[in-house]
This record gives structure tokens, sequence and C-alpha cells, in this order.
């Protein structure tokens, strides 16, 4: 994939090994699998696990991208991002199962109408 | 007071206000109170300063990028957080009596959870408006967007928490797509900093998939066409104060975003064919919307497809700010359509609030004799609306009539016919609505009293909606402030 094969930094004697890229192209394929099934799902558990997959791929690239850096240590900046992300991510499925919970309350099952 | 202290103010201000609300129910309205106050007092502070010093920066505990957070104030930001606060001290007095006046205990419990709610997207937004990275930009958008769903769902209805739960589920794929992109930046340019991205000017295809994802993401969050689906629901079914929050305040935070990424990191992505596609999702966006509304049975239907159809303007700014000639004029006159409309909805949807709080129902077809019943509100109606129209002095004819020259002046002809057509389209939606309003009824219905406070916060935005056409030559010179886009503002003259 051409979004990840560039990196930015480093002189090409000491780039790392390209094995980074099969975890971003994981998560770029985790991201499209979730994304697809957030689309053809009605089940809204199943909708809110398609979220969380899609997050874990954005994640997966974000890891994979800071092993970009040239030397041993990767770069520890996308994976501060990846913690907050989380954080995040944990916050969103929360308020969308609270959410869920009110809905089938309201209306008795968990797929909603074509009145939405 | 430094504008290290202003920022610090707008940020945490509401965030304690918000926590306090939240462990304290009985306090929420005067701490909303508190609250509109102090920020009302740092914002005008932090314009000063940045007229007199210019753009403002201040790193969070001294770290800078990249991993500290950089707060980062200039024009566009100040006539934002401006913006947020005229509508949050509106939505702040409204909201004092809006809830009690149902004289319902669920609508007291609504309350409960209303002031902690308004107060973290309050939070949420002066956050954004002051975020310098495109990574605290997305932690921003989803403090915004979690805020916003759950203002929504406190309707409680069916309707309202199927609404919310769409809502949700676009906004939290839409900022995935935006993360994604963030990823790709970051890999390609090695920061996420926006003055820094700037500076390295850069492109290439890896940048363009990057901003393709952030972009499709932020417009599903502003519901520009065809990607709107979500927001008549989420907007007509919620309680008053929340719906003018939404429709004012909410989906200009990803269209900021939006402005930052095109104009200011990645100028030389914006060729002429995005700036016109961006024009062309605008226009459809405005037509659609506008003849939509036209047919809504309900008002806050109408009002809310009247978003949609306002939005699609704002994106006209892009294919006319991208160009040399009257660029800077198509940007302010842009921003202040933006100022406009949320001042002009925000008094339509507390409106439609009061008609649907002293009628029960808010369906356009028996609303008729509503003025003889609630006169204020039908008035502030009408002024907004007069402002939605765009005709002068109002403020949405100044960002008009900036836009229009604008399009003139390069050329663009196509915009100039969209933008008239649109405007004799609210004008028809605006006077149906009024029509109705107007129509002589002979026994009118014994109303639900309504709360002077109501009356006048409506009364005092659509005013506002008006008025502030005088300010803006103000309005411009703040703007310029740090502008990624420049120029002179010729007004008249070059009107055929």
């Amino acid at each position: 994939m051409v979004i990840v094969s560039t990196p930015s930094t480093g002189d090409p004697h000491t780039m790392p090994d390209a094995g980074y890229r099969i975890y971003a192209l994981a998560g770029v394929a985790l991201f499209a699998i979730g994304f697809y099934s957030l689309l053809v799902q009605a089940h809204l558990l199943r909708r809110i696990m398609a979220l969380n997959v899609m997050g874990s791929g954005v994640f997966l690239v974000y890891i994979a991208l800071g092993a970009q850096t040239p030397g041993p240590i990767p770069d520890p900046v996308p994976h501060a991002m990846v913690l907050t992300g989380i954080v995040v991510s944990v916050c969103a499925t929360g308020l969308a199962l609270a959410l869920v919970d009110r809905v089938q309350a309201a209306a008795g099952d968990a797929e909603p109408g074509e009145d939405a | 007071m430094t504008s290290a202290w202003a920022m610090a103010w707008l940020i945490l201000t509401p965030l304690v206000a918000a926590a306090l609300a939240f462990a304290f129910p009985r306090l929420g309205r005067s701490l909303a109170l508190g609250t509109a106050g102090v920020i009302g007092l740092a914002v005008a502070h932090l314009m000063r300063l940045v007229f007199a010093n210019g753009v403002q920066t201040h790193l969070v505990s001294g770290w800078g990028a990249p991993l500290g957070i950089e707060l980062r104030a200039d024009g566009l930001s100040v006539l934002m957080l401006i913006v947020t606060a005229l509508i949050g001290v509106a939505i702040a007095l409204y909201s004092q009596r809006y809830f009690v006046s149902e004289h319902d205990d669920e609508a007291l419990h609504r309350e409960r959870y209303f002031w902690p709610l308004f107060l973290f997207l309050w939070t949420a937004l002066d956050a954004l408006y002051l975020s310098a990275d495109i990574f605290n930009l997305y932690v921003t958008l989803e403090m915004l967007g979690f805020a916003a769903v759950t203002l929504l769902a406190l309707a409680g209805t069916r309707a309202a928490l199927t609404a919310a739960l769409r809502y949700l589920f676009v906004s939290l794929s839409a900022s995935l797509f935006y993360l994604l992109g963030v990823g790709l930046v970051y890999g390609q340019c090695g920061t996420v900093d926006l003055p820094s991205l700037a500076a390295q000017a850069r492109s290439g295809p890896a940048l363009w998939v990057a901003l393709a994802l952030m972009t499709g993401g932020l417009i599903a969050k502003a519901a520009l066409f065809p990607l709107h689906g979500w927001l008549p629901p989420a907007h007509a079914n919620a309680p008053a104060p929340v719906s003018a929050l939404l429709s004012a305040l909410v989906v200009k935070g990803p269209f900021y975003i939006l402005l930052r990424l095109w104009f200011e990191a990645f100028p030389a992505l914006m060729t002429p064919a995005v700036a016109q596609v961006f024009g062309a999702l605008g226009a459809a966006a405005i037509l659609w919307g506008s003849v939509n509304a036209l047919f809504q049975p309900r008002l806050k239907l109408l009002i809310a497809y009247s978003t949609v159809a306002q939005l699609g303007y704002l994106f006209l700014l892009f294919p006319l700010a991208a160009s040399r000639e009257g660029g800077f004029m198509a940007w302010s006159g842009g921003l202040m359509l933006l100022g406009a409309h949320a001042c002009a909805k925000t008094a339509m949807f507390l409106t439609a609030g009061n008609i649907l709080h002293a009628a029960g129902h808010d369906r356009i077809k028996d609303l008729d004799g509503i003025t003889h019943v609630l006169p204020v509100s039908v008035f502030a109606f009408g002024l907004a609306g007069m402002s939605l129209i765009g005709l002068p002095p109002s403020s949405g004819f100044a960002g008009k009539w900036l836009l229009l020259n604008a399009a003139l002046a390069q050329g663009q002809w196509w915009w100039v016919a969209v933008m008239i057509l649109g405007s004799l389209l609210a004008a028809a939606y605006i006077v149906r609505m009024l029509a109705h309003a107007f129509t002589r009824v002979n026994e009118p219905k014994t109303p639900n009293p309504i709360p002077p406070v109501m009356e006048g916060t409506a009364l005092a935005l659509a005013l506002l909606a008006v008025v502030l056409g005088f300010a803006s030559p103000w309005a411009a010179e703040l703007l310029r402030v740090g502008a990624p886009v420049v120029g002179p503002i010729v007004m008249g003259g070059s009107v055929p």
C-alpha cells in the first residue's frame, strides 16, 4: 500500500526492517471489515462491535507507524496517541451500549425501525 | 491577565462547572450563568489581545509539539469562540425556565443532566477552537460528539433515542475515518501540529488519501449533502435548547477543522477541482435542503432542513476563497454567514420551543393565528428568517453580499445563481410558516403561558442576527489576524 511505504524520515541505509508494513496493512483491512459490518449489520450490538473493530484497525496502523523510525527504539508519539484513542473508544462503547439499552427499553427490540 | 490565562479559563471554567453541576444538580442553573459570565469576559479579553498582538499561543505545562498540547488563538479561533459564547449565554438564560416551565417531574429529571452536558459541550467547543494540532482536534471532536448525542437522547422519546443512536453511529465512524487520516499524516510528515504541517507544505498521493479520509469523516459530521441524512431527525427531535445548540454550534466544529486542514495545513492540495467539488456539494445542499424545508409538515423539521441548506452556503467558501482575487472577501463572507446562521437558527429553534410549549404541537398547518398568542416569538422568527433569507441590513445579508461579490469578481457566476435561488427558497419556506402564523382565527385557543425570558432570549438572538450585519467590518478585521487567505475587501462597484 502506497500510504505507508514511503517513510518520511531517515536515509535508506538506516531504514528499519519493512516488516511493520504487514501490520499497517492488517490495520487497514480491519478498518475496512469493521466499516463494512457497520453498514450491513442491523443488530445494534453487532454495529457497536463493528465500530470497535474499525477502531482497533486504526490503532494497529498507528502502532505500525511507530516502527518507521530508524533504530531499535520505536517512535513513542503514535503509541501515546493510541493510548488516548483507546480511552476515547472505551467511552464511546460505554455511551453506545447505554444508548442501545435505552432504545431497547423504548422500542422492545434491538433493531431500529425504518422510521429512524 | 495573559492570553494563556484567558485560554485556560475558556476551557477549564465550563469543564469544572460541568463536574460540579453533575455532583450538585441544584446548582446547575447558577453554575451555567456563572460560566457564561466568566467565558464572556475571557473571550473579550482574548479578542483584545489578538487584535493588539496578533496570534496568541500557549504550550500547556511548557510541553511543545509533538508530545505536548499547544493552544493557539488567531482571528478565526476568536470569532468561533465569540459565536459559541453568544449562543452559550442565550441557551444558559433560556434554559433557566425551559425545563421547569413544563411542570413535569420528568422534565426536571432531564434538567438535572442537561446542565452538566451543556457545560461539557461548551468545554469541547472551546477546546476545539483553541487546539493547534490535528490529533487534539480529534479528541475535542469526540468530546463534542459525545455531549451532542447524549443531549439529544435527553428528550427520551423513541424518535429522539433512535435519532441519537443513528447520530452516534455516524459520529463515531466518521471520527475513526478522521483518526485514520491523522495517522497517515503523521506517517508522512512526522508531526500533527498545524503550523508545522503548514511550514512543510507537502503534497503527494499518500497525503491525498489521508486528507480524503479526514474530509469524508468531517463532512459526515458537518452534515454536508449527501451525508446529511442523520441531521433532520436529530435536530428536530431534541429539546428546544439542544436543537439550537446542535444546529447553531455543533455542526460548525467539523466545518472549522475542514478550513484549518485545506486552507492552512495543506493549501497545496486545494486544487481548483477540489474547491469546485466542495462548492458543488454545498450547492446541492442549498437546493436539496431548501426544497425539503418547503414541504415539511412540522416546524422543527422545517428549521432542521433549513440548517442542511444553510450549511451548504458555508461550503461555497471553498471555491470562492481558494481563488486569489476576492479570496479574503469570500473567506470573511462565509464566516460571517456562519455567525449569522448560528444566531438566526438559535432564535428559530427557541421560537419553535416556545410554540411547541404554548400550542402543544408544531404542525405548521395547525399553527394558524399563533401570532395572537405569541407575538414576540413570531416576530423573532420573522427577524431570524430575514437574516436567513439575506435581506439587508441583516448579518446574513452582509455575509452573502461578500460571497456574491467574490463570485462576481472571479467570474464564477454559477454560485451566484445558486445563492439567489437558495434565498428565494428560504423566503418561501419562511413565508409559509408566517402565513399560517398570521392567519386570522375566530377563537384562538388558550395557550400554556410562556415565561418572558424564553421569549426574550429568542427575540434577543433574532435582533442580534440582524444588527450583527453592522459589525461586519470589525469581524473582517478580526478574521485578518493570522488568516491563511489575504486580500482586500472591495464592496459594491463590481456588481453588474
